[in-house]
């Protein structure tokens, strides 16, 4: 027998499989089948945590996920997960589990004199104390006020496991294996519709399984959930996953669930994913999430011992544990008395049952006083006595007009609340589902779904075992047919034996005598909130729900308001002197319970987290020892570094190789579309600030794109290949942007045009051989074609082949030299360019990277769109006023850029800046003003948008867009430093280099 | 193909096999260019919306309602513009843009599941369906060539991404899946 409280011959647990387990440092013994709450209540331990804010001394009040005290770090190192439930950990050997928030023993706590100072800490205490010095909040108060607070220690340590993510798809999904969950999956399931039933234990049945009363088709409960259970299994279009639990209810049923696949073996396969998250795109939700049992709010409700009556009955019946040896009872509801019977045949000796109600007279009643049960009625529990665990309580009588006298003391070691149940709405509300209050139950139940979703059972209100039953399979046979299945025989079981449902329950703070300013009653164990923070709160003026919510943490965080919902809706409403359905409903947010990251992240860790798309010189360049950037999803070659160089002497080097000779540089990534069909000219015309029409075949033109508020979207090289055929570039980042405008335009605008888009980004592999020398390394490696300065002029463009490969041969320059951007076949381009290489080498070809290619490009002036633009200026901004067709009827943007303020003098223009040293580096983003020590604010002139320092001048340069600048040249700026004096700069030209453009056409 | 099957081996009887380049073509048009496209591979028509086609020439995928992924079986661009003639239409050749991977085994279609929203059922997927999606964050086109086998094509700088992915999600792939 592992453990004092281990009832022989009940409970589910496997005594034949005896499992050890350790829990802060000790070993327990518990059986198969345990939790680690059910192992340790077996041993007589309720003490199993401390609370959040006031380090209380906490035992589990429930036996499943609505637990809001027991929380425990589970594994070791980087395995370690806190804040687990230790009423849903599985145990199994070498588990190793440890308490929280204690320090430095579980049962003894420094911060536990918390407690004592709780007169200081009310709700919303840290607005109001920790105000003054300002300068404390950051450096003292907050630090220690999150160390004292909060609950477990996080892993540091990457995680080992790893997660999968799957799609799933089904007709009718199914959440909840209870009783109506399982009829409704019956229901459906026999129809042949795809079913998935969903549960968040280990095992079908759900409440059935604490029921040792209730008969079934004259089976036991037990015996009823096999039997479904297997039919389920047995029907090829059900699937059935336990430790399975949904979560979040997205857009058009699109339903996230979490299921545990490793957590409960001691040797799991290392290839098993640890969680699975499946979303599943169901046709039709039957949500069966049942009901769960609220706590009641009384002084000391929190102390080790006391817990629900349900979760009582669920050790006892499914784990075979008793509570303690001597319990007390406080209910609102009928159902308690089952309880009481139950523990007392197995040998628990019930001290009381205090009822809140004045006539308790349901047959379950009658046969617990015929047990010799003493029952109190009009009898409230005034408080719980005890520290580490409760020892005695005070059990009170209420007089007809509510007030409470002198009680009598109880000595037990357990009590068991029975506040009567709160439907689960959780996953309703989440599908933006509408509730509406009853005011028989008192409770709020689903109203309107929104989606295809509907509940049974429980969680609609319905708590007699056989209406749960039935509107189960009513619910999945619904469903099947709303999702298009055909009919078939509902399952109809008979109950027999059941107690009838009390329609009993109680919200709020128990009736008390006095006022207990003093008193800790719980309304949120795991937040710490007390009934009179609630009350405190509405004093303050907070009357919405959602406000005292916020104000007080009531149900925040993983909780979700589980058990402290409808009890601090009560205090609320009371304290309001509003009916509960005036005082509202927080909203249920998902996750129903916590989700791993690591099960949100799934697949898309380390190297997968995103594509890494490599250019085609990639390795080439690897070999070549270069440094990477990432450009978008790109990986490109930013510099290669030569001997030991760093970036500036690279990039002064690669730099002065393309002026001097030639530079190789792989230009893949520049996006690419084939813009074809007999319209293409049109279409380009259209979608282009720039004309077309007159482009000739085999000739190449700088396009520019605005968007409709003409500000300048993106730009690039375009090649006319046929009449009809258009070799279109785009910017590297720009391209899928580029591609959807087109296509958004072509599909909604312009449907009656000829004229059809493919990237072509990846089919051309793109060689950009730069310099002086290009085309004496070029020449002898195209076959048989003259790329003399004549035949292929700058902007030329020529179709033929290099080494039997086909190619498109632009001669176009982003440097300013003469320049051939060679594209040959992607996967072609890697012995292409060895080629290049070979031939170049003699004459000092020199490979460039993005740095490199930057600095040449701002020697020139040539814009970067994203760099000088910022999706606010016009091409007369950025000094492309000359692209704008004058003759076209119209152009994407053609109406905004004829709006007088994008034509105003003192726009933003494209200039150059030069520093009086010309050492002197500006920074990018520097503000430009016009006095050095202008006191602030003061409003900027413009901004430098690039800046560099330049091999070929020898010197720093720097490009900038300024107020009217191109009418400012030579006019003094400064650029105030965050340290130091203003940098002194002068507007020039932003043509720095070769202001007359011969080099490029040599 | 037997041999690369065995080394790519992801999952039980399941492989994953980068096939070697062969040609590609996008052609678009309206209907008059796609017909005639389909009757250049020896099919009777284009192939309807979101199939597959194999005639003589090569296989036609109907990406897009103006819209086909030619495969032929010979790489003759001139021919194709010669059977489409006057008729308006878009042919570009893409095949070093397109990278295939083969997926075939009795785990394909869940492993797919990992990676992509689509139902992979074959009631909602049957043989001779594809179409465009993703494939985690990379665009894909997705074929079923056979109830256990998958046609898969991404572009090329995505390729080493995807097959990880797939690799990935064949992991584990045999534990509590999906068998509905």
């Amino acid at each position: 027998m592992s453990g004092a409280f281990r009832v022989s011959g009940r409970g589910r647990v496997d005594t034949a499989r005896p499992v050890s387990f350790r829990f802060d440092g000790r070993t327990i013994r518990g059986y198969e089948g345990d939790t680690v709450a059910s192992a340790l209540l077996a041993q007589g331990q309720h003490l199993m945590g401390r609370s959040f804010k006031y380090h209380r001394p906490r035992g589990p009040i429930s036996a499943g996920s609505d637990e809001p005290n027991a929380l425990i770090g589970v594994g070791e190192g980087a395995r370690h997960t806190p804040n687990l439930r230790a009423t849903q950990v599985e145990i199994h050997k070498g588990l190793v589990t440890v308490s929280q928030n204690r320090g430095p023993r579980l049962n003894f706590d420094v911060g536990a004199i918390n407690t004592w100072l709780a007169p200081l800490f009310p709700a919303g205490f840290y607005y109001k104390t920790f105000m003054w010095p300002r300068g404390f909040w950051d450096k003292v108060y907050e630090p220690v006020i999150r160390r004292a607070a909060g609950l477990g220690k996080v892993a540091t340590a990457p995680d080992p496991d790893h997660y999968a993510l799957h799609y799933a798809h089904c007709d009718v999904l199914v959440i909840g294996g209870g009783p109506a969950g399982l009829t409704a999956a019956l229901a459906a399931g026999r129809t042949g519709a795809r079913v998935i039933l969903c549960d968040e234990t280990p095992e079908l049945g759900g409440t059935l399984l604490s029921d040792a009363h209730s008969r079934i088709d004259g089976l036991s409960a037990a015996e009823w959930v096999a039997k479904a259970g297997a039919e389920l299994k047995a029907l090829p279009n059900v699937q059935v996953m336990t430790r399975c639990t949904a979560f979040n209810y997205g857009p058009h049923n699109m339903v996230a669930l979490n299921q545990r696949l490793t957590e409960h073996l001691a040797t799991p396969d290392p290839a098993m994913p640890r969680e699975r998250i499946w979303q599943v795109r169901a046709a039709e939700v039957v949500v069966t999430a049942g009901a769960l049992e609220r706590p009641l709010v009384f002084e000391g409700n929190d102390r080790p011992g006391i817990l629900l009556a349900t979760a009582a009955r669920t050790y006892l019946n499914r784990y075979g544990v008793l509570p303690g040896k001597c319990a007390v009872i406080v209910t609102a509801d009928d159902s308690a008395y089952r309880v009481a019977i139950e523990l007392a045949e197995a040998g628990v000796r019930i001290a009381a049952i205090a009822d809140l109600r004045a006539n308790p007279d349901a047959p379950v009643v009658a046969e617990a006083k015929a047990r010799g049960i003493v029952v109190l009625p009009s009898t409230t529990i005034q408080k719980a006595n005890g520290n580490l665990r409760v020892r005695s309580v005070e059990l009170a009588p209420v007089a007809d007009n509510g007030r409470v006298g002198k009680g009598q003391r109880f000595v037990c070691d357990c009590v068991l609340m029975a506040g009567g149940f709160t439907p689960s709405l959780h996953i309703h509300s989440q599908a933006r589902g509408t509730m509406r209050f009853d005011e028989v139950l008192g409770v709020y139940l689903p109203d309107r779904s929104v989606e295809r979703l509907r509940s049974a059972g429980s969680c609609r209100g319905l708590f007699a075992l056989q209406d749960v039953l039935d509107d189960g399979a009513a619910a999945g046979l619904a469903a099947a047919k709303a999702a298009g299945g055909g009919d078939a025989e509902r399952p109809a079981p008979r109950v027999t034996d059941a107690d009838a449902p009390g329609a009993g329950g109680f919200a709020g703070a128990l009736p008390r005598r006095g006022l207990g300013s003093l008193a800790l009653a719980f309304v949120d164990f795991q937040n710490d909130v007390t009934a009179k923070d609630v009350k405190l709160a509405v004093r303050e003026g907070f009357q919405s729900i959602e406000h005292i919510k916020r104000y007080t943490t009531t149900g925040m965080a993983t909780d979700q308001g589980k058990s402290s919902n409808v009890n601090a809706l009560g205090i609320a409403s009371k304290e309001l002197g509003r009916a509960p359905q005036r005082v509202g409903l927080t909203t249920f947010r998902p996750p129903y319970t916590p989700v791993t990251f690591g099960a949100f992240a799934a697949h898309a860790r380390g190297d997968q987290f995103d594509p890494l798309r490599l250019a085609p010189a990639d390795g080439w360049a690897r070999a070549q020892g270069a440094v990477f950037e990432d450009v978008g999803l790109w990986r490109r070659a930013r510099y290669f570094p030569r001997g030991g160089e760093d970036m500036h002497a690279a990039v002064t080097r690669e730099c002065s190789a393309v002026r001097t000779a030639a530079g190789i540089f792989d230009a893949s990534t520049l996006g690419k579309i084939e813009v074809v069909g007999p319209d293409a000219a049109e279409f380009m015309n259209r979608f282009y600030i720039n004309a077309w029409t007159k482009l000739g075949v085999g000739k190449c033109r700088y396009g520019l794109v605005c968007r409709d508020n003409g500000f300048v979207y993106d730009d690039g090289v375009v090649g006319r290949i046929a009449a009809d055929r258009f070799h279109v570039t785009t910017t590297t980042g720009g391209a899928a942007g580029v591609l959807n405008m087109m296509e958004d335009y072509l599909q909604t605008e312009w449907a009656d045009l000829d004229v059809w888009l493919t990237s072509i980004t990846e089919e051309w592999g793109v060689i950009a051989l730069q310099g002086p020398k290009a085309r004496e390394i070029l020449a002898p490696l195209v076959d048989g074609m003259d790329i003399s300065a004549e035949a292929l002029p700058h902007m030329g463009l020529k179709e033929g082949t290099i080494g039997g490969v086909p190619m498109r041969l632009f001669r176009v320059s982003f440097t300013g030299e003469v320049g051939f951007e060679i594209n040959v076949p992607s996967g072609r381009m890697g012995a292409v360019w060895e080629r290049i290489w070979a031939a170049g080498s003699p004459h000092g070809l020199t490979p460039y990277g993005t740095e490199a290619m930057h600095v040449l490009r701002a020697e020139k002036g040539y814009l970067i769109v994203g760099q000088e633009t910022d999706g606010t200026m016009t091409p007369g901004d950025v000094g492309c006023g000359w692209a704008v067709s004058k003759a076209k009827p119209d152009f994407i943007g053609k109406r905004a850029l004829a709006l007088p303020a994008l034509n105003a003098p003192d726009r933003p223009q494209m200039v150059g800046l030069l520093t009086d040293d010309p050492r002197t580096v500006l920074e990018e983003g520097m503000q430009l003003v016009r006095a050095p020590e202008a006191p602030a604010p003061v409003s900027a002139d413009g901004h430098v948008t690039s800046s560099y320092y330049s091999p070929a001048l020898g010197r720093s340069i720097a490009i900038a867009m300024v107020k009217g600048g191109r009418d400012r040249m030579g006019e003094t700026l400064y650029a105030p430093a965050i340290d130091g004096a203003a940098i002194k700069v002068s507007i020039v030209n932003p043509v720095f280099y070769d202001t007359e453009g011969v080099r490029v056409n040599g | 193909m037997a041999r690369s099957m065995a080394e790519g081996m992801i999952a039980p009887d399941t492989a994953l096999v980068r096939e070697r380049q062969s040609p590609r073509y996008v052609l678009q048009g309206r209907a008059p260019a796609l017909q005639a496209a389909g009757r250049l591979l020896g099919l009777d028509d284009a192939p309807a919306l979101l199939r597959a086609a194999t005639g003589a020439g090569g296989t036609a995928l109907r990406l897009g309602p103006f819209e086909l992924l030619l495969l032929p079986q010979a790489d003759d661009p001139a021919g194709i513009e010669a059977a489409l003639g006057a008729v308006p239409h878009s042919l570009v050749g893409v095949s070093d843009r397109n990278v295939t991977l083969t997926l075939e085994g009795p785990w394909a279609a869940r492993i797919l599941s990992g990676l992509c929203p689509l139902d992979f059922a074959e009631h909602a997927f049957p043989v001779g369906m594809a179409t465009r999606s993703v494939l985690e964050k990379a665009d894909a086109v997705f074929w079923r060539t056979a109830p256990h086998r998958f046609h898969i094509e991404v572009w090329r700088s995505f390729v080493a991404y995807a097959e990880n992915g797939i690799r990935e999600v064949a992991r584990g792939i045999t534990f509590a899946s999906l068998a509905i």
